[in-house]
């Protein structure tokens, strides 16, 4: 389990680098999407390389014919480029920062899903593998995630990614609230 | 030699901006589970609070890059229908997942197993949109399809105007939102 900061404002006094305000790592990731923009003209994104390595993953499952031929693939290949080892780094650049902070710690089953759902792993790795297959099915389909279409299409006031903004917090405030309502001793099922 | 050469520029730049925001989003706390899931029950709005940071301040420099002609913007096609969907899909995902594609690619880096469990589930849902792209494409895409608007050229309202009012906006809702957290409920940051 995550063990820390209880309270951000005493940590961020604390321990200098680990409590950086939400407010700070935004402004933070503001000023690093100008930088994409202006050294690789690119905005920062996610899923589309997540897409080109599932391609990879899928060929021998599906077979090196069956990927090459699909339409979708065609248009985002399995190949090393910019964006996927951009996720590389992303997976880096948490890691390096957790371990300078100590915060690194291998977590199964976080607090707010204990609390609901009970300590099983089973259970919560199978939420977790269910939910990332409808999270990335929407992403693709909408043609962003919280990266791409959040952040990088919102400050660039496209209309598609304001609309996937509110349709998302939309869509997971009503979520949260069915899976997470209070439930009296008797565990229901979830969802 | 040189295309060789731009490609392994590109290819560190990647890994190098990956890393930037990998550790902008651990130090932001949007690593963690128990925030983003908080975040979507209204409990903790740190996630909130980094996205319209980054919005605002990204927004702002990169509209100033555009203009002095130093990026381009890359806006998403607004096929509203596949957009509305999509977002919908992925605010459910994301809530029973507990991370976002970027997110979850961090968490793993912070010692988060769920999160790579997710995480082979986004490789799965990207393989299911990717073998039912053609019927997307045919019948969900081109429904409510805008192209790639942008917000001032929908409303006829300048750049620069959109950004004063999410400025001011962002700073309202910080201050509500910081207003509360310190007097109403003091466990705003329950978990």
């Amino acid at each position: 389990m995550v063990s820390h900061a209880p309270d951000i404002r005493h940590a961020s006094r604390l321990t200098l680098p680990a409590g950086w305000t939400p407010y700070l790592a935004g402004a933070g990731i503001g000023v690093l999407s100008w930088i994409v923009f202006g050294v690789v003209n690119m905005p920062i994104g996610i899923t589309t390389a997540l897409s080109q390595l599932a391609g990879g993953v899928a060929i021998p499952i599906l077979g090196a014919d069956a990927v090459a031929s699909n339409s979708y693939w065609a248009k985002n290949p399995f190949i090393l480029d910019y964006g996927t080892v951009f996720l590389g780094g992303t997976l880096l650049g948490a890691f390096a920062s957790a371990l300078i902070s100590r915060r690194f710690a291998f977590e199964s089953v976080p607090t707010v899903w204990s609390d609901r759902f009970g300590p099983s792993i089973a259970k919560r790795y199978a939420a977790a593998f269910l939910g990332g297959i409808v999270a990335m099915f929407g992403a693709r389909l909408a043609g962003g995630c919280t990266s791409g279409h959040g952040i990088s299409g919102g400050l660039q006031l496209a209309l598609s990614s304001w609309v996937f903004l509110v349709v998302m917090f939309a869509s997971g405030i009503a979520m949260a609230r069915l899976m997470f309502r209070p439930v009296q001793r008797s565990s229901r099922r979830m969802s | 030699m040189i295309i060789i050469a731009i490609g392994l520029t590109l290819l560190a730049f990647g890994v190098l901006f990956g890393f930037a925001f990998g550790w902008l989003l651990h130090r932001g706390r949007v690593t963690d589970y128990n925030v983003i899931v908080n975040q979507f029950l209204l409990r903790d709005f740190t996630v909130l609070k980094v996205m319209l940071s980054a919005i605002v301040v990204g927004g702002i420099g990169v509209l100033l890059l555009q203009r002095a002609g130093l990026t381009s913007y890359h806006i998403k096609d607004a096929n509203l229908l596949g957009v509305a969907i999509g977002a919908c899909l992925f605010g459910i995902g994301m809530v029973v997942y507990g991370y976002c594609p970027g997110t979850g690619l961090a968490a793993i880096g912070t010692g988060s197993l769920h999160a790579l469990v997710g995480a082979v589930g986004m490789i799965v849902g990207a393989v299911l949109y990717a073998l039912s792209f053609d019927w997307i494409q045919a019948n969900i895409l081109p429904i409510w399809a805008l192209g790639k608007v942008r917000l001032p050229d929908l409303t006829g309202i300048p750049d620069a105007a959109w950004f004063l009012a999410l400025t001011i906006m962002a700073i309202a809702l910080f201050a509500v939102i910081e207003h509360r957290s310190r007097t109403g409920s003091q466990r705003s940051d329950a978990r």
